[in-house]
């Protein structure tokens, strides 16, 4: 009896240090995140530039939920790279992140020399958010604007077939 | 005959293509704006200017808040030696109640803004210029009422604060257009909230 009670705690302990890991929010300089934009393999990366207090870049993240789910069965990766800065972020992160429903992986990047770093993103981004790259291998496509999902969808149909 | 059209079109879509933003050296578009003092500002009212530190920015905007502080302090600095800033708000109010013209005059009276504050109210000015984002700065050059665009970019490499920039770029090109010099860094890039319109 004393067993399993023992069992079932350990259990208990797993999953909630699973539930924390999996809400761990880290924050990265731009030169510990860049090969993120690089991987070469077979998985289509779609990777947001937002923030918390930019409305457009809020009313499109239900977008990249969506494309999440509807691309579960798919090689995609959804990161959503946060530009936001202040006190307690992780915890603000965490809240909105439980608010508005948003499972995507959520990074911090603080990097405020941005003139070095967002030129090595893409060329034709001047730095407003919200911003999208999306990219297999050597194939991408960069959104400077809001997407709709359609934009997202066509943009990651278009990446796998091209690879087909 | 077709080749010709193809070529008039041609150079139709090329000087659309310029028109969509200025960049170094092109000439810049006087505007008339109004001011929240409600009054209407315009370039050519600054008899003596040597030039312009043009930054759209606007309320809401997280690091054009961070900046406002460091905008004063390029103003006080400048604005003596013939380089006042001008700021416009670029935004659609509609689209962003912080941005209204209402909440410009409270931002500026709270902060005790020492530049005019500009509403673009048919959001032209910041088509013509090419601004994208807030903040987005437009240095100009004034010789014989004609304006010459010599700086677009950021304000410093640090929205965190001024003490942790490390490049001061509004203040380094300034400085060299004072000196009769061209400046040395003529673009740079900064992230920022894009500018919102219908």
């Amino acid at each position: 009896m004393k067993f399993s009670v023992q069992f079932f705690l350990l259990i208990l302990l797993l999953s909630t240090t699973k539930l924390v890991e999996a809400q761990e929010i880290k924050t990265y300089n731009f030169n510990e995140l860049e090969p993120l934009f690089h991987y070469q393999n077979d998985t289509t990366y779609v990777i947001n530039f937002w923030a918390m207090w930019c409305k457009p870049c809020v009313e499109e993240l239900p977008y990249f939920e969506a494309i999440r789910k509807d691309y579960a069965d798919k090689k995609i990766k959804v990161i959503l790279v946060s530009l936001d800065f202040g006190k307690n972020l992780e915890e603000r992160l965490n809240k909105f992140r439980k608010l508005r429903k948003v499972n995507a992986e959520i990074v911090v990047l603080d990097d405020p020399d941005a003139d070095t770093w967002i030129r090595k993103v893409d060329e034709k981004w001047d730095g407003a958010i919200p911003a999208t790259i999306i990219y297999k291998n050597d194939k991408k496509e960069v959104f400077t604007r809001q997407v709709s999902y359609k934009e997202l969808a066509e943009s990651i149909d278009k990446m796998n077939h091209q690879s087909n | 005959m077709k080749r010709i059209i193809s070529l008039g079109l041609f150079i139709l879509a090329t000087i659309g293509l310029n028109a969509q933003s200025y960049q170094i050296g092109d000439k810049a578009a006087d505007f008339k704006l109004k001011n929240v003092d409600g009054k209407y500002v315009s370039l050519s009212d600054y008899k003596d200017a040597k030039g312009f530190i043009v930054i759209f920015t606007c309320n809401h905007c997280p690091f054009s808040v961070a900046y406002e502080d460091r905008i004063i302090k390029l103003d006080r600095k400048y604005k003596t030696k013939g380089f006042p800033v001008i700021a416009i708000n670029p935004n659609d109010p509609e689209l962003f109640e912080s941005d209204s013209f209402e909440n410009m005059i409270k931002r500026s009276n709270k902060k005790g803004f020492t530049f005019p504050y500009l509403i673009d109210e048919t959001q032209d000015v910041y088509r013509k210029y090419g601004a994208t984002k807030t903040p987005h700065v437009f240095i100009l050059s004034t010789k014989n009422g004609k304006h010459t665009v010599e700086y677009i970019g950021a304000i410093d490499n640090n929205y965190k604060g001024a003490d942790q920039a490390t490049k001061h770029y509004i203040k380094d090109a300034v400085d060299a257009l004072l000196q009769n010099k061209k400046p040395m860094v003529t673009t740079t890039k900064a992230i920022g909230c894009s500018i919102k319109s219908k």
